[in-house]
């Protein structure tokens, strides 16, 4: 698998990243480069083996249904850029 | 050429958790904004989610009761995007690994046919925020009161043929999740909405048709208008030659028409991979057992019971049982009324019409069941008139009292069921109606019928409204007939 500079671009996009032109292409090589590792790995045979979705061999403990926040809008408004009527302000998205 | 209509629904459910689904926020609607939010529901930094307990038992509860496996071990996904109302820049779902595998619902159908709907799976889930678009000085409002609330989304598979099915679907599937009592069911609040898949193809043709996704509906109106509407626009569409894009349409059910929200050709793509923050959930069998276990009623379970219980039809036995709130409310007023049938009536008649004409849910009904109860054994013995019985009612609804014979009594309505007085009161009324009399006497049988009325009326101007009137009508019988 290869990574062209249209790729590039495109992940860039999707995670909301500046990416200079002139940068893109020797980004996509060390992709490539990081890529190359990861199909090494691929060539290992893993039929039948379950997917591993954690590295800690561990389950999830759950908490019980209680109410146990209170009310702390004013302390985390107090470091939002923009607020009005309890409502965090952000640039218009409309889609 | 004969179209087909093809839909498939994806319906996200909030469960009814006091706590969101990873934070120790409480879910109640309608706070000031952004007064349930705490730093992981906002998505401070060095926070981490702790999932809740009972989100999984709704979850497992909604999976036994569609006979769907569970998944004893399942996986949280992040699932990529950017909006404003999603802090954290992903929303934590289920992919590979939901909890709840493939199920199915029996739907029965207006025509009496039935039908089932399989699903695919149901995952857990957070809700997201609310974005504001009014103005703030060009810049949008976020509260964040909603985000962390518990959802599962439900999938079905493409097995809808029209409007009409995938409403029965969406009713049915609505009973089974209040009577789980795991949603509250309440639509107006966003508690169940639905996306709805939709494609057309030519009758008989196998292959499924190019489909739009038309999201968020809140109301099974909207849903079944938005169906036809969309149904109608690829047919033609597609008969004027053009071809049907994948896309997300956004119906309005105040104006009643639909518009392209987004192209699917470009749409984002999610990247999603297990969260690392959350270990995978497992649950032993026992677990599930003991689950299955405290199963409540199911509806269909309930219905039966209804029709052998009450001898109920099969159509009151289906609207009184489909939710739990409405069967509960029903059963206690049978209860007290001593009279299914008539407590039925009562329920489907007066109450519910006062109930969607004021647009309010059974929970929150002014008039206790009991209350109710009291008033159909009122009606039942005798003591007041159907006509009477309404005027209580009135009265309960009003919401400051509720001792039904109390109101009786002071309203006057006890009707007189002392036959020796109504019979006095006949003979009087009788003795000025001497032509009517004749009158009925040369009628033949049919026509009798309707003459009759004409001495009712007098006779309840004479009690004051208070006579028994079957009392009176037989007395009448008895009197002009011998």
């Amino acid at each position: 698998m290869s990574f062209s500079s249209d790729d590039i671009k495109n992940v860039a996009t999707l995670a909301r990243l500046h990416v200079d032109e002139e940068k893109v292409e020797k980004l996509g090589q060390d992709i490539n480069n990081i890529l190359a590792l990861v199909d090494q790995l691929k060539a290992v045979d893993t039929t039948g083996i379950e997917p591993m979705a954690h590295p800690m061999d561990a389950v999830q403990i759950l908490r019980a249904d209680e109410v146990t926040e209170t009310d702390q809008r004013e302390k985390f408004q107090a470091c939002a850029p923009a607020t009005e009527e309890g409502l965090y302000l952000v640039p218009k998205v409309i889609e | 050429m004969q179209w087909e209509t093809v839909i498939g629904l994806e319906i996200h459910v909030q469960l009814a958790t006091k706590s969101k689904i990873f934070s120790g926020s409480s879910t109640a609607f309608g706070a000031e904004p952004n007064t349930q939010a705490s730093a992981v529901d906002l998505a401070l930094p060095g926070t981490l989610p702790v999932p809740n307990e009972q989100a999984f038992r709704y979850a497992i509860l909604f999976g036994l009761a569609i006979d769907a496996e569970i998944n004893k071990r399942s996986v949280f996904e992040r699932k990529n995007y950017f909006y404003p109302d999603l802090p954290k820049g992903y929303q934590t779902t289920q992919l590979d690994k939901p909890i709840v595998g493939p199920g199915h619902v029996e739907v029965d159908l207006p025509d009496g046919s039935s039908k089932t709907v399989r699903i695919h799976h149901a995952h857990l889930e957070e809700d997201a925020g609310k974005s504001l678009h009014e103005d703030f000085h060009g810049m949008s409002g976020i509260d964040l009161n909603r985000a962390g609330t518990p959802l599962i989304e439900i999938v079905t598979e493409p097995d809808m043929r029209s409007s009409e099915e995938a409403v029965a679907f969406a009713k049915k599937l609505h009973s089974i999740v209040t009577s789980l009592g795991i949603c509250d069911g309440d639509m107006s609040q966003g508690s169940m909405r639905f996306d709805v898949n939709i494609s057309v193809r030519p009758v008989g043709q196998e292959e499924y048709g190019t489909r739009t996704e038309t999201k968020n509906l809140n109301s099974f109106r909207f849903m079944e208008r938005a169906i036809k509407l969309e149904v109608e626009r690829q047919i033609d569409v597609i008969e004027d030659g053009g071809r049907i894009v994948q896309e997300t349409r956004l119906y309005d059910g105040d104006k009643d028409l639909s518009r392209s929200m987004r192209s699917k050709e470009e749409a984002n793509d999610y990247r999603y991979f297990p969260c690392p923050d959350l270990l995978p959930v497992v649950f032993e069998d026992d677990y599930i057992e003991a689950l299955k276990e405290q199963m409540p009623e199911l509806p269909d379970a309930r219905k039966a019971r209804f029709v052998a219980q009450y001898s109920l039809s099969d159509y009151d036995a289906s609207i009184l049982s489909a939710d739990a709130a409405t069967a509960q409310y029903f059963e206690t007023v049978a209860e007290h009324a001593g009279d299914a049938k008539l407590s039925a009536n009562w329920v489907m008649g007066e109450l519910s019409g006062r109930l969607n004409s004021e647009d309010i849910l059974i929970q929150n009904c002014p008039v206790s069941a009991k209350a109710l109860g009291q008033l159909v054994l009122r009606v039942k013995d005798g003591t007041i008139s159907s006509s009477g019985a309404k005027k209580v009612f009135g009265i309960l609804w009003q919401g400051e009292q509720n001792d039904v014979d109390q109101i009786i009594d002071q309203e006057g309505l006890k009707q007189v069921s002392d036959t020796g007085a109504l019979e006095a009161m006949v003979d009087e009324v009788l003795a000025g109606m001497p032509d009517q009399i004749a009158q009925y006497k040369a009628a033949d049988e049919k026509k009798r019928k309707k003459l009759m009325g004409g001495f009712m009326g007098p006779l309840m101007k004479a009690s004051k409204g208070q006579g028994n009137p079957k009392l009176f009508n037989e007395i009448l019988q008895r009197k002009l007939n011998g």
